[in-house]
């Protein structure tokens, strides 16, 4: 089985994307875990299995989740970064309601060297292909595609 | 025929939505069954009100009639008028000032024991504008009065006598309470709202949540999200809400800085005004912790509102031992 640990701030739509990530059809057995930010609650950390990828959740609309991201980002081991994290970006659908820069989430990919996925997740269409996309990558990361491993997340 | 009092009534049922119009003149009984039948709804309403002014005048309304329609607009509609709450008490001396001015008083009792007056000020040597009212609702078995003075401040002092002398107490004060929506005032000076309360119940009863949770979804901070919830309901309890509009906050507190920037130099106090303002004030602060952007518990100077009555507050320093700020009462 694998782990997903969404992060994203609270009212986001990671509870409808993990939804539509397990109504998908897969071969192996899926855990997804929602946080609004990080640290983990140490408390549950018995309960936690290994987790191996990390998608954190940024709505464009909201600076808020941006620094949330940012603040979060401090408490993730370094080894994550080699392929097993990745940057959702929604909202950006709404041109108008833009509040966080471009430049901002550029950034943000290449000091961590991880991919940023843009989608539009308030919309089923592209919250089920990114649901897709995740649990491609979920395998990879979690080692069950021989031949390919998260490193080649890192040059996207 | 008073042409004054066709055209008040004529522009007051402008102000009331098409639909409604029918069912507002029902109420009002002064037009018969029959005259109202008349009366093509599908028009316009600048061209309903006409009609309806026509069957008025032919009927010889008077400023009685004109002012009883009023008060049955404003009763039906309360939110479109600002409120303030008064309390009366029998301390003290009753004093009295005389003063004269022309006025036209109208009353209409209410089945919740609540007595409608409606007031159209005039001056000592002018006849009364009947576009320049004031409301005043009392509950007879109870010592609040709720006003709506609308232009005419000056005449609130008048107005406050009268209430005194009228229900028979000796003095009347204003409360820092004021909203739109009459009946959430209401609801809060008569303790009509959920009050907030110590839950007994053990955790394990809000563990049993939606039937469709998948075990395969974990949220890590279930635990935080229940002590939210649990907060939230001990400080605004479970029902609605009541309704307000706005909270302000009068600051005169010293500016606490570093001390080696010294930004000012006479030590006085910094005077500050902080207003929130919503559609539903008490709502929104209620989801404000469960929706992340505030930590909970929130602040009681915004949880005391509903149990202090008040949505005007001061704040000043505490001028011993103790150093911090207080609330004034």
């Amino acid at each position: 089985s694998a782990t997903i640990l969404l992060v994203g701030a609270e009212g986001g739509p990671q509870q409808q994307l993990a939804e539509a990530m397990l109504c998908e059809k897969k071969d192996f057995n899926i855990n997804i875990h929602l946080a609004s930010s990080l640290p983990l609650p140490p408390e549950r950390d018995h309960l936690r299995p290994r987790i191996d990828l990390i998608a954190f959740v940024i709505d464009i609309k909201s600076k808020y989740s941006l620094k949330s991201v940012q603040a979060s980002l401090a408490y993730v081991d370094v080894r994550f970064f080699l392929g097993k994290v990745c940057f959702l970006v929604t909202g950006v659908g709404r041109v108008n309601n833009c509040s966080v820069e471009m430049n901002a989430i550029w950034k943000l990919g290449e000091d961590y060297c991880s991919p940023v996925i843009f989608c539009e997740l308030e919309l089923e269409g592209i919250r089920v292909a990114t649901a897709q996309r995740l649990l491609r990558m979920l395998q990879i990361c979690a080692g069950r595609v021989p031949g390919v491993s998260a490193l080649y997340f890192s040059l996207l | 025929m008073d042409e004054v009092a066709v055209e008040y009534i004529r522009r007051t049922v402008l102000k009331i939505p098409r639909d409604e119009i029918m069912a507002v003149l029902q109420k009002w009984g002064f037009l018969s069954e029959a005259q109202l039948q008349t009366i093509n709804f599908r028009q316009t309403k600048e061209s309903i009100s006409h009609s309806v002014a026509q069957l008025c005048e032919e009927s010889s309304a008077g400023i009685k009639q004109a002012a009883l329609l009023d008060i049955i607009y404003n009763h039906i509609y309360p939110n479109k008028r600002v409120w303030s709450v008064y309390h009366m008490n029998k301390t003290g001396k009753a004093s009295f000032f005389s003063f004269s001015t022309q006025v036209t008083i109208n009353f209409r009792e209410y089945e919740d024991n609540a007595i409608w007056i409606r007031i159209a000020w005039g001056t000592p040597y002018t006849k009364p504008n009947q576009y320049k009212t004031s409301y005043v609702v009392y509950h007879s078995q109870t010592p609040y009065v709720f006003i709506s003075a609308s232009t005419l401040r000056s005449n609130l002092p008048l107005l406050c006598q009268a209430m005194v002398v009228a229900s028979n107490y000796h003095n009347i004060r204003e409360m820092e309470l004021r909203s739109h929506c009459l009946n959430s005032l209401k609801d809060i000076v008569f303790k009509r709202y959920s009050q907030n309360f110590q839950t007994n119940y053990p955790l394990q009863e809000r563990n049993v949540l939606t039937e469709n949770e998948d075990l395969r979804i974990n949220d890590e901070n279930r635990s935080e999200k229940e002590r939210i919830h649990r907060l939230n309901q001990e400080c605004f309890g479970d029902g609605p809400q009541p309704k307000l509009d706005f909270a302000q906050y009068k600051l005169e507190t010293m500016f606490k800085s570093d001390p080696k920037w010294d930004v000012l130099e006479k030590k006085e106090p910094f005077r500050c005004l902080v207003k929130f303002s919503s559609p539903h004030l008490l709502e929104s602060l209620k989801s404000l912790a469960p929706a992340g952007l505030a930590d909970a518990p929130l602040s009681p100077l915004l949880t005391c509102i509903p149990q202090k009555a008040r949505n005007y507050f001061k704040i000043r320093e505490k001028s011993s031992l103790h150093p911090g700020s207080f609330v004034s009462p």
